[in-house]
Order: C-alpha cells, then structure tokens, then sequence
C-alpha cells in the first residue's frame, strides 16, 4: 500500500503503518490521521510528539499502560488516563496514536 | 482456562526468569527474548532477566550497529524500568571473563557469582533461556 502526501508516494504495509520510519513529517502525519478519520488539534500532537520522543529514546512503541504512564509523568494525571487518551484516539492510543507518529506498532499489541 | 480465573481473582502470580545467554547480534535470540520480555510484562507476574555467558554483550554501553546493518536495540533495555521490569541479574564471572565491569552496562543491575545465580534460578517456578 503507499501513501501520496505532497505528491511524494510513502510506503505502508497492509495496516498502514509506514514502512521506512524516516518518512514521517507533520503532513505524512496530517494524511495517516485523516485516514483514521481524525482531526488532529494540538493535543493529538502533543501525544504524537510524546510518541516520538519515546521512540527516539527507547526504540520501541511503548504498550498502552507504559503509555498511559509516562504521559501521567510528563503532561499530568488529566492526560495520563485511559479516558483522555481514548477520547483522543478512540481505536486505541497504542495502535491508532503509533500509527499516526509513524512508528511500528506496539510490541505485544495484536 | 483455569489461568485466566486466576488471574482475575488476582492470585496465583509465577516467579519469571528470562535467561539471556547470547551475544545480541548474530543471532536473533536476544532480540526476541526482549520482546517476550516486554509482552510478559501485560501479565502483571514477578519478572526478573538474568544476563550469563555472552548473554552479558546485550547489556554494553556504546553499542554500534550498523557495520552488521541491523537495528541497535540496546536502549530498549533502559525502558524495562517504565514496564515495572526492575529485577537484572548479571553474573559477576560472566562479565570478568570478558574483561566488563559494572560500569560498562547502560542499566543498572544486581552483579551476583554463578553459585548465587543458581540459587536465583532454583527459586523461579519457570526459567525459560534464550
């Protein structure tokens, strides 16, 4: 499957998470969104860039709870729940969330 | 099913060893041992990773990878604390062998000799080796 963002085509495999990490760019991320029928607003963001951070650090998706963890940690029990982060992506924060940030998707996660 | 009754009454938690033995490239066992690891940690057991023989090369700061062309995973090791995995045994005969110390490793861990490590071991109720 590939993705054409900016008249450039992106790789995807058949659950449409990018192939080549080093694709991502906030309108490959605009496009992954739309596909999963979300608008994204600054906290979508903020949970994309936590992402990445992560990713960077770790080199791994993080599992939801780990997830949901971390964000608690860093952005403050209001945002570290499941609810927040489920009203955000409604598919699943681990799946849906890596999905956009342009990582693999989370070890473990079916 | 009668596992998943036990783990829904909150009972019956099982003492986890993953032994890791090899060097980490070269072979994909390190790499999938790993990612067990990180799934078992869903289970809410007692996990504990125990590093012998090459097993300890997994755990070397400063790890570049791309001479071999595959992915350095070594910082996933630094974010088994973030999992609730807190328990790293390293035997202490392994690393001197190899010319390591402490000081070498990119996480902390819990140094132990061979005959400490067996007793760690004989304590689990499942070792499964990588």
């Amino acid at each position: 499957m590939a993705l054409e963002v900016n008249g450039v085509s992106i790789e995807t495999d058949e659950e449409g998470f990018l192939v080549n990490l080093s694709d991502w760019n906030t309108d490959v991320a605009a496009e992954l969104a739309k596909g999963e029928g979300i608008e994204m607003t600054d906290q979508h963001w903020e949970v994309i860039n936590f992402l990445r951070e992560y990713y960077d650090e770790y080199q791994i998706a993080p599992a939801v709870r780990v997830l949901t963890k971390a964000i608690g940690k860093k952005l403050g029990p209001d945002k570290g729940n499941s609810k927040y982060l489920y009203d955000l992506f409604p598919y699943g924060p681990g799946k849906q969330a890596c999905k956009i940030a342009g990582l693999p998707k989370p070890t473990g996660c079916i | 099913m009668s596992d998943d009754m036990d783990f829904e009454e909150g009972g019956a938690i099982k003492k986890f060893m993953f032994v890791n033995r090899k060097a980490p490239y070269g072979t994909i066992y390190a790499l999938e041992g790993l990612e067990v690891v990180l799934i078992s940690a869903a289970f809410d057991q007692d996990v504990s990773l125990a590093f012998v023989d090459d097993g300890v090369f997994q755990l070397v700061k400063g790890q570049k990878t791309d001479g071999v062309e595959m992915k350095n995973f070594s910082p996933t090791y630094r974010a088994l604390e973030g999992y609730d995995i807190e328990k790293l045994y390293v035997e202490r005969e392994s690393m001197e062998t190899r010319g390591l110390t402490e000081d070498d490793l990119l996480v902390d861990v819990q140094v132990m000799s061979a005959a400490e490590m067996g007793d760690m071991m004989a304590q689990q109720d499942v070792v499964i080796s990588f």
